[in-house]
């Protein structure tokens, strides 16, 4: 699309920013799962940062939505931006987009309401985290002329890369973990000596 | 109404925010795991004890009446 | 309520409140396990009130504690659970989950129509729509048939179902027995809320040990005056025990509060000291304990309590800190493994006691143990660490003088036969644990 207006270009370059904070919100929550600290910083940097980018990326998120649907050169009605496949105007890549940021109102709504909530309903709402993140990136190398060549192309691959690793090392803690009824008796066996007679 | 911290052992993992945030309430032993000031929270550390109930990535840590 | 008189045992019918006599035996009259007919003719049915919380006064005069260890007082118990609305359950409590106690599973075998009379009129007292019935085993043939005689008769207000515990040591504490219930492991969950206040599906639940309920049943025929008139003033009744000796087979007694601790465990065998309250309880120096009588005014001044009632008398001929760490491997290995301080501490402080009943020990292995005791203590989701720390440093204290033998690479004990009993094989997956 050869849309000129600064909206246009507004929202092509909010989308761009966007997919690289929630690339950090995801990496800094695996982070925080796994107690890990950024150099130099304390360790409620981690979540203060994971927090507030995922805000941040919200409020760029919203720009995004609202400058799409304010150009005129294609009709995109705003509700689109939450109701997936509500647009006429490249129907998939908008709704996958929507979809993604429904998912990701529900994990901002819940954290805020974390006090209130059952834990485990809550977790399970925040692990849609690892569902919202492709399809926010199937939405943004679908919809994006920008993503699909050059420079930016990279720039979206190392995004990719970058979750895939967070991902694996994720799970490869998970299938490392002493499970819960050994866990004691490891704790035992690295402590005992052994008393040669 | 005088409040008191708790942290429930059975979901803290020891993450430790708990006690950065507090360290006027929360110590950490040498397991990594929150030793909590079992008194009533002063009120001019009120503010501080609810960032951290509200910091814990496992929501452990809780503030509840007397 | 009518209640049945057999004219053919006239020195057995119930209601006669003279009759029964104050002393003991009061929970065990005869050791032949006990049919329905049997228990009927001797205690009559049990004396429904007709409505919710009537039994709670008498029980609240009658000062009945809980015998499944904690001691607490029945009355409150009830009145909480009696006091709530909407759905209530009522829980009892056989699983045994100390290794040396033997009272519930004897108790279960012979007058198992006491206990499921109690657990009838403890569901009355509160009101509540469910009963339970918690043990180490499958339902074992004696209760399958006093359920089914009961049935028969319409004896029984509510049907009792019954739930299988994992052998864990801590299956029966009031959370994880909830959480079985449930259908899931048996580990303890956080408290507040208490299960009295919360727990089945959410419901007010109401957990009492066994003895507790059959102390009930006979509390709700022959009154609480009956029941206060054996014991002492600040803890009435009797209590079962289940008492160790050198030379001697394993025996539950059945004891008034208070009885000279002597009388349950003096032998002509000489004894190197006595372990009060099980395996969460305290090691006492024998010429300290021989002068304790058995209630938790009379321990208390010595750090211990009476528990579930488990006696041992050490033989001289025994390593204590030997069985000390034989134990406390057990009570480690048994941790839920659920918190931090528990899972990190209780291991190493098993590995410490089992460095020192070995032969020498690194300097530091006292102080690092004192230091994880106090780190461990109060910690928890439950009582656990407590309770192992209390064993763990009452042995200590006691076993001080073999501490410093075995720091020569000497002992004093002439057997290596384990004394205490302990079950065989530790948890090593999630399906140990339901």
């Amino acid at each position: 699309m050869s849309g000129t207006t600064a909206f246009w270009y507004a929202s092509r370059a909010t989308g761009i920013v966007a997919l690289l904070l929630l690339t950090a919100v995801l990496v800094l929550g695996i982070l925080v799962n796994r107690q890990g600290r950024l150099p130099g910083l304390p360790r409620f940097a981690v979540t203060s940062l994971h927090r507030n980018l995922s805000l941040l990326a919200v409020v760029f998120i919203a720009v995004h939505v609202v400058t799409a649907v304010l150009d005129t050169y294609v009709r995109i009605p705003l509700l689109s931006g939450v109701i997936p496949f509500a647009s006429g105007y490249e129907r998939l890549w908008l709704g996958l987009g929507a979809i993604s940021l429904d998912l990701m109102i529900a994990m901002i709504v819940t954290s805020l309401l974390r006090g209130r909530l059952n834990r485990i309903v809550w977790r399970a709402i925040h692990l849609l985290a690892y569902v919202s993140w492709p399809v926010a990136f199937a939405h943004s190398i679908g919809s994006s002329k920008d993503l699909q060549q050059g420079w930016m192309l990279g720039l979206a691959v190392a995004c990719a890369v970058i979750v895939a690793a967070a991902v694996t090392w994720r799970l490869a803690h998970a299938a490392r973990q002493v499970p819960r009824a050994a866990r004691v008796a490891a704790v035992f066996a690295q402590h005992t000596r052994t008393v040669s007679r | 109404m005088a409040q008191t911290l708790r942290v429930n052992p059975i979901d803290c993992s020891g993450h430790g925010v708990c006690a950065e945030l507090l360290p006027e309430l929360v110590s950490l032993d040498e397991w990594g795991y929150p030793i909590v000031d079992p008194r009533p929270v002063p009120a001019a550390l009120d503010r501080e004890a609810r960032r951290a109930v509200a910091a814990c990535p496992a929501l452990a840590l809780k503030l509840i009446r007397g | 309520m009518t209640t049945a008189v057999n004219e053919s045992a006239p020195e057995s019918a119930p209601g006669g409140a003279a009759r029964q006599a104050a002393g003991l035996p009061r929970l065990l009259p005869a050791l032949e396990q006990d049919d329905l007919r049997g228990h009927l003719d001797r205690y009559g049915p049990p004396p429904y009130r007709g409505q919710p919380g009537l039994l709670i006064g008498d029980i609240e005069t009658s000062g009945l504690t809980g015998r499944g260890g904690a001691a607490f007082p029945v009355y409150r118990k009830l009145a909480i659970v009696a006091r709530a609305r909407g759905r209530k359950v009522v829980v009892a409590n056989g699983a045994e989950s100390e290794p040396a106690s033997r009272k519930d599973e004897l108790l279960l075998r012979v007058v198992p129509n006491l206990v499921l009379d109690g657990l009838q009129l403890a569901a009355e007292a509160v009101g509540a729509t469910e009963a339970h019935l918690y043990l180490h085993s499958a339902a074992t043939p004696e209760i399958a048939r006093a359920l089914a005689e009961r049935s028969a008769r319409g004896l029984d207000g509510l049907p009792v179902t019954i739930t299988q515990a994992p052998p864990r040591f801590l299956a029966g504490q009031e959370s994880a027995l909830v959480n079985r219930l449930a259908g899931g492991p048996a580990r303890p969950a956080f408290q507040p809320p208490r299960v009295s206040e919360r727990g089945l599906g959410g419901a007010p639940t109401l957990v009492q040990n066994v003895e507790t309920l059959a102390h009930l049943a006979l509390i709700a025929r022959y009154g609480p005056r009956w029941f206060r008139a054996a014991g002492t003033d600040a803890e009435p009744g009797s209590m079962l025990a289940t008492v160790y000796r050198p030379e001697a087979k394993t025996q539950v007694v059945e004891a008034e509060i208070g009885t000279p601790l002597r009388t349950l465990l003096s032998s002509g065998a000489e004894t190197r000291a006595w372990l009060v309250g099980g395996y969460h309880g305290t090691w006492l120096p024998v010429p300290q304990a021989a002068g304790l009588t058995l209630d938790n005014d009379s321990l208390a001044k010595h750090g211990a309590a009476v528990g579930a009632g488990v006696l041992v008398a050490l033989p001289s001929d025994r390593c204590g800190l030997t069985e000390a760490a034989r134990v406390t491997g057990y009570l480690a290995a048994e941790s839920a493994g659920q918190c931090g301080p528990c899972l990190n501490g209780l291991p190493r402080i098993a590995a410490a006691l089992a460095e020192l009943a070995g032969p020498r020990h690194r300097q530091q292995v006292r102080a690092d143990v004192e230091r994880w005791a106090g780190l461990v203590t109060g910690r928890g989701a439950c009582h656990h660490p407590d309770g192992t720390v209390r064993f763990v440093r009452s042995a200590l204290t006691v076993f001080a003088p073999e501490i410093s033998l075995h720091a020569r690479g000497q002992c004093s004990a002439t057997s290596r036969r384990p004394f205490l009993p302990l079950p065989d094989g530790i948890p090593t997956s999630d399906d140990d644990w339901t």
